[in-house]
């Protein structure tokens, strides 16, 4: 009965997240890329998160916003963990419009990123979660079980993915890429090589680059998810001893009444 | 409480006495608590503790969300994300809350097919059975509505659609619609009452389970033979039951504790797996999603409420036979809210007086039936609407009302059930000289 519970109940997930799963479809081909952030107690890479913040700020941030993101959560632990004098000095890089003064003034640690500046640029606060990279097979959801949802694996296929041709259409250039649901994306092509220099020494390769800004924008979409998965493990670790305790316990709690020869009630 | 005799509270000491006498309040939660239970009940008794923990988490954490949340078009994203990053613990409070519901549904359709193949919805329990479905329904509708609050593109559109058929009623449609969503499109005024509702409903929820339990501590607990706890004696009944402490409240611990670990590796690891990503995305009426799908839970209604195209011949006929009163739109609705309605009826419906389906060959087959009918409707329910889908959630649609209407009547006249168990006990000795292998295996066999 229990593995029938077990599989019913496993059955139940596959299917319900299916759901979610398949409606998200449309988009094209996404590379299923490490990170170190995957999986049960995987973890992010403060360096790696530190240099996505730098394409970030010297690459998306010409047109794309982070609204729901404070300067101050970039010395979070768990998170890119610059130290306080840097993120001082980071956020007084940016304007924000102050109502109490009726102007702009240099952004504080309190404040948050800025929104977008083009209209048709989205926000990139979420767009890790809003983007599902893996789906299927069968509208079953099975790959995100094992693969993850995918938001991070989409966002560096995307901008690998472009494939160099161009087309115009209703005044507008869409640049082709294999990613992007229908092929073509009205975004030109953001990185091409070398478009950041890393303080670590990295090598600033078109991938690489995509990488770090995919991982930052995962931190981003789920600043806290290092403390997750940590709370998560201790609840699964304690319920699991828990259970084994409650299991010995009710063995011997039945065991008068199923052991053989001995009626009870009499 | 009535039913099964068993010893009552007693009060001792002169304190006891003096409350008891103004208030008989340990009595009642004595009585409660020591309920004599059949003492064979299998693993599938669990999911009742289940969904009242599920109902308690979601109320603790729904209260502390509501702490921090904004009900308003502008500001309800925001304050979504604000409880993400800035709330201490919000994070966690969150993803409980929102994995609760699907945790809290996984427990009640199991808790609905235990009773569905056990006949626990049998004489002498049609109240329980109907109490229990109108706290489905509540919850459908609490969860409906929890869902438009972070104000994503999935809440907006399910709202605009689900509010929508509403609108499908002849004549009065078009005004409730306005009612429900408090002017013409699902905007603030529908977000405020949704919240506000969604904070109600729940605890009009804990009053029903209240009288659900009371319903069957009256009748007693039906079991996997369907066969009554003797009540002739207190010593009769006590050989075919246990008191519910400590024997069932340690086993329903321990299959609790089971239960939690994974749904704490869900939260933990993979919090948003049964989510829909579009629901990251703001509510924005301009854009419509290339699909609107339903939170899981909800897809097998949705794929009946899809099923019924115009093209149907049962939509036809409706339409002919009323002078289109019932167009294609108004008969999903019908046919969604139909589904529900004969289960509620399934007491009335089956015909046969053998209580549990273990003993019942034929219905077995049809029962395995309608499970696997559910899960496929719910997968059609996340499909596009186009072909083969469509037709193939018109099958599976009409296999669901067919196991009600036609196969629970039927089956009551053509099956020929096997033996029954005489007693609980006897039941309960054969699965012991079982489980302790044996000659005793086949000496205890219920047809004895």
């Amino acid at each position: 009965m229990i593995r029938k519970i077990t599989l019913s109940a496993l059955a139940a997930l596959g299917i319900a997240a299916g759901g979610g799963a398949f409606a998200a479809g449309g988009a094209g081909h996404v590379e299923d890329y490490d990170f170190s952030f995957e999986g049960p107690f995987g973890t992010y890479d403060q360096m790696q998160l530190q240099r996505g913040l730098q394409v970030y700020t010297e690459i998306c941030s010409a047109c794309h916003g982070l609204q729901y993101v404070p300067f101050r959560t970039l010395g979070d632990s768990g998170g890119p963990d610059l130290p306080d004098d840097q993120v001082r000095a980071y956020a007084e890089f940016y304007e924000v419009f102050d109502p109490e003064i009726d102007d702009f003034r240099a952004a504080r640690p309190t404040d948050h990123f800025p929104q977008s500046g083009l209209e048709n640029a989205p926000d990139l606060s979420l767009m890790a979660k809003k983007r599902a990279g893996f789906h299927g097979p069968y509208g079953l959801g099975i790959n995100q079980l094992f693969r993850g949802m995918g938001g991070a694996e989409y966002i560096t296929s995307l901008l690998v993915g472009y494939t160099g041709s161009e087309k115009e259409e209703a005044g507008t250039v869409l640049y082709g890429n294999e990613t992007f649901a229908g092929g073509y994306i009205s975004m030109g092509p953001p990185l091409w090589g070398d478009d950041v220099e890393y303080e670590d020494g990295t090598e600033a390769t078109i991938e690489q680059q995509s990488k770090d800004v995919a991982a930052f924008l995962m931190w981003t979409a789920e600043p806290k998810q290092n403390a997750r998965k940590e709370a998560g493990f201790i609840a699964v670790l304690f319920l699991t001893l828990l259970s084994v305790l409650l299991y010995l316990t009710n063995k011997r709690i039945w065991a008068p009444l199923k052991k053989k020869g001995i009626t009870p009630g009499e | 409480m009535a039913g099964i005799p068993h010893d009552h509270y007693e009060p001792n000491s002169n304190g006891e006495k003096w409350l008891h006498r103004r208030l008989p309040i340990v009595g009642l939660l004595y009585d409660t608590l020591m309920i004599p239970t059949p003492k064979n009940l299998n693993w599938m008794w669990i999911w009742g503790i289940v969904l009242t923990v599920c109902l308690v988490m979601q109320i603790a954490t729904g209260i502390v969300l509501a702490m921090h949340y904004t009900p308003h078009v502008d500001l309800a994203f925001a304050s979504v994300e604000h409880i993400m990053r800035n709330v201490n613990g919000g994070h966690m409070l969150r993803y409980l809350h929102q994995n609760g519901a699907s945790l809290f549904f996984i427990a009640v359709y199991a808790h609905i097919f235990r009773g569905l193949y056990y006949g626990s919805y049998k004489e002498p329990r049609e109240v329980t059975w109907i109490v229990g479905i109108l706290i489905f329904v509540l919850m459908m509708g609490t969860a409906f509505m929890g869902y438009v609050l972070p104000w994503g593109q999935m809440s907006f559109w399910g709202a605009t659609v689900i509010t929508g058929l509403f609108g499908a009623i002849p004549f009065v449609g078009d005004a409730i619609l306005t009612w429900l969503q408090g002017g013409p499109s699902v905007d603030n005024a529908t977000l405020n009452r949704f919240f506000s509702l969604h904070y109600l409903l729940p605890f009009l929820i804990v009053g029903l389970v209240v009288v659900h339990i009371w319903a069957f501590h009256t009748t007693g607990n039906n079991n996997p033979t369907g066969v009554e706890v003797r009540r002739t004696s207190k010593e009769d009944a006590a050989k075919d039951t246990v008191p519910f402490w400590p024997y069932y409240v340690i086993k329903d611990l321990f299959a609790l504790a089971v239960i939690l670990a994974v749904f704490f590796a869900v939260v933990g690891f993979m919090p948003n797996y049964l989510g829909h990503p579009d629901n990251y995305i703001e509510a924005n009426p301009l854009v419509t999603p290339t699909h609107i799908v339903p939170e899981w839970y909800f897809l097998p209604f949705y794929a009946i409420l899809r099923a019924f195209t115009g093209d149907v011949w049962v939509v036809i006929v409706a339409n002919w036979v009323t002078g289109g009163i019932v167009d294609a739109k108004f008969f999903g609705v019908i046919a969604m809210f139909g589904a529900i309605v004969v289960m509620a009826l399934a007491p009335w419906l089956d015909t046969s007086s053998v209580r549990s389906g273990k003993y019942r060959p034929m219905f077995k087959w049809w029962f395995w039936l309608l499970v696997a009918d559910f899960f496929f409707l719910m997968w059609l329910g996340a499909m596009p609407a186009e072909e083969p889908y469509a037709s193939l959630s018109l099958i599976a649609s009409a296999y669901w009302f067919g196991y009600f209407l036609v196969i629970l009547p039927l089956l009551g006249v053509i099956e020929k059930p096997l033996p029954q168990p005489e007693t609980i006990e006897a039941d309960f000795e054969a699965h012991k000289a079982k489980a302790n292998g044996g000659a005793g295996a086949t000496e205890a066999t219920p047809a004895e």
